[in-house]
């Protein structure tokens, strides 16, 4: 007798049986997985809950009466499921993760450990404050850290990523502006810029003007100063820039801004280069958001929440947000509103709330367990190390490659498309291949002021050996390029989980909702 | 058909009498990659030369585009809403953007003619 499942089988033909891999679709280890939705039904359970008491609906007509469609799955297929999903993931703890001006450096597990201890994980925001005196302690403690690692005399811990703390600096910047009745109009940002920062002045109501770059890839110092006068509030700049290279005129422009009644804003996105080397308090900066899924190895890019802190000069302190952390009398205590903040401190014109709650309390334990883990002397040598390994690098691809700015680099070096001329590959083909190699791809066609930008911070967290590896691997595939084997890098990826998929469909004709046959 | 003329932003025009035509130029659209989106001017806008009157996004970036002369907008190219690929197929012919009534004897003292323009991409490298 033929069960239903054996006849499918039965029905492929020795041409079919030929042209198909495997019969289940999985390769060995990598096996398809479908969407959760996909799998089993209602009727199945992991758990063995007893039904509910019924209860009298007071919802009459507007009582649903279809099922809602919520898979049902067993335990072991629930892990299966999120196993295999994982397997098909590439992350930190799987290889390297160049993403440039992303810093994906390695999670210590000692801050996971730390992360998890319960006094830590089991706590609640609104559980009373005299029961969680040591997590508030703990803020403030990271607080002091951040604020001593950069020289500025105060911080707002609560931004969740650092496009909030853009929101926050900027936020803060125009309040102090305001409370001198000084409303201005421009926000200056060069070309190079993240996107997140003419975004932010936007949202903040300010105009945005665009620096040129110079030649040397920094920005052109004489064309900003052209642009300063009294409509500017603030300037947005990155240090070290999106191309890697260090503003050495950084005191020059802090000077001329501060001169024309603006403040200046730096994103720290870059921070891992200069920590425990350079105090942007010392700069002259006025506001620096700090990425601690950046620079303090807190999880990211799907693996944990982001987290900000924005660090303040005295011009901005008292503009702070709510909520903060102070100690007093009787112990560590959240000041919630503009009363308390008042009686704190005379000058305390907090300009709003920023968020519900006092931030990722998680991310704080995971920060603050690098920073003690490192002490000062270790976290100078992250900047270091990420700088050499930058360099490292940039040094051992430049003759086959194209920088388009001398080094030395910082913490990321550029390359262009230039040494691709002629072979009729592009930058995202070579990327591509880079996932075959088993590489995460570098940051590619940013920054926007070099055609076909290749962007790669390889962080301090990878070995000498893993980053020989890499250079091996990069040219291997210029030579490919330059020798012609186009194929390798139009149909790469190849032995992903899935090959090359057609970006240009997928942004023209976007498939945003799954629906059930 | 009277002559195209540039921007330097790359942005091309075409008049004719008192309509002028424009869209990005080829240079432009092979830069940008595939083109996934068009944002066109609203019809009956008045626009200043320079001023930011559309949005082209590619699979790589999102660029403003500035309209090469002044005029209000009378027509814009609907069909680039369900097929932008034409800008890259067609940039300087089927794939304008938007046409604009304009003065007889509008301001063209900052466009570049072909040869001109040529020269210009060449100096970008």
């Amino acid at each position: 007798m033929k069960t239903s499942h054996m006849s499918s089988v039965a029905m492929e033909t020795p041409e079919e049986v030929h042209m198909k891999p495997t019969y289940s679709g999985n390769k060995a280890l990598a096996q398809e997985e479908k969407l959760i939705f996909e799998l089993g039904d209602m009727a199945k359970t992991g758990v063995d809950l007893a039904e509910p008491a019924p209860i009298p609906s007071r919802l009459a007509e507007f009582e649903r009466t279809d099922p809602i469609g919520l898979p049902g799955l067993t335990e072991p297929e629930a892990v299966r499921h999120y196993v295999r999903l994982s397997q098909t993931n590439y992350s930190i703890d799987t290889g390297m993760y160049p993403l440039g001006s992303c810093t994906m450096k390695h999670n210590p597990r000692l801050n996971e450990k730390m992360a998890r201890l319960p006094g830590f994980a089991d706590i609640h925001p609104l559980q009373p404050q005299q029961t969680v005196q040591g997590a508030l302690e703990l803020i403030d403690a990271l607080a002091e850290g951040l604020k001593a690692l950069t020289g500025m005399p105060a911080i707002a811990m609560s931004p969740r990523a650092g496009a909030h703390g853009e929101l926050c600096g900027i936020m803060a910047i125009r309040a102090a502006l305001e409370a001198r009745g000084d409303a201005r109009k421009t926000v200056l940002v060069p070309e190079s810029a993240h996107g997140t920062n003419p975004a932010t002045a936007a949202q903040c109501g300010y105009a945005v003007d665009i620096i040129p770059s110079s030649a040397d890839g920094r920005v052109d110092v004489a064309a900003l100063k052209a642009k300063l006068d009294h409509d500017v509030a603030a300037i947005m700049l990155t240090n070290p820039n999106t191309c890697g290279l260090f503003e050495r005129d950084i005191i020059d422009v802090a000077e001329a801004v501060h001169a024309a009644g603006a403040l200046f804003y730096c994103d720290g996105a870059n921070f891992n280069a200069l920590i425990g080397k350079v105090r942007p308090g010392d700069l002259g900066i006025d506001a620096m958001h700090i990425n601690l899924h950046k620079t303090f190895s807190t999880p990211h890019g799907g693996g944990g929440p982001g987290a900000g802190p924005v660090v303040l000069s005295s011009a901005l302190a008292p503009f702070a947000p709510l909520p903060y952390v102070v100690h007093g009398p009787d112990g560590w205590r959240l000041i919630e509103n503009h009363d308390e903040a008042g009686d704190q401190a005379d000058d305390a014109a907090p300009f709003g709330r920023l968020t519900a709650f006092h931030g990722q309390m998680g991310m704080y334990v995971r920060a603050y367990a690098y920073m003690l883990s490192h002490g000062s002397d270790g976290l100078r040598q992250v900047a270091e190390d990420a700088v050499l390994s930058a360099n490292y690098v940039m040094a051992s691809l430049q003759d086959v490659m194209s920088a388009p700015y001398a080094g030395p680099c910082m913490h990321e070096v550029l390359f262009d498309e230039t040494f691709l001329d002629g072979t009729g590959i592009s930058t995202l083909d070579f990327a591509k291949a880079m996932i075959d190699e088993g590489f995460h791809p570098m940051t590619m066609y940013f920054p926007l002021v070099v055609h076909g930008a290749m962007l790669i911070e390889p962080t301090e967290s990878e070995s000498k050996e893993s980053l020989d590896q890499f250079i091996a691997s990069m040219r291997f595939l210029v030579l490919a390029a330059k020798n012609g084997d186009v194929k390798r890098f139009k149909s790469a990826p190849q032995f992903a989980p899935r090959a090359r998929l057609d970006e240009t469909a997928a942004a023209r004709k976007p498939v945003l909702r799954w629906h059930p046959n | 058909m009277t002559d195209i003329l540039y921007t330097e932003q790359h942005e091309w025009v075409r008049i004719e009498g008192e309509t002028a035509s424009a869209g990005i130029s080829k240079y432009a659209a092979e830069q940008l990659g595939d083109v996934v989106y068009v944002e066109l001017p609203e019809l009956g806008r008045t626009v200043e030369a320079a001023e930011e009157v559309a949005v082209v996004e590619s699979v790589k970036a999102a660029s403003e585009v500035y309209a090469p002369i002044g005029g209000e907008v009378i027509e814009v190219n609907a069909a680039l809403g369900d097929a932008p690929e034409i800008v890259n197929q067609d940039a300087e012919g089927a794939g304008w953007f938007f046409k604009l009534k304009v003065d007889n004897t509008p301001a063209t003292e900052n466009l570049m003619d072909a040869e001109a323009y040529r020269k210009h991409i060449e100096g970008l490298g």
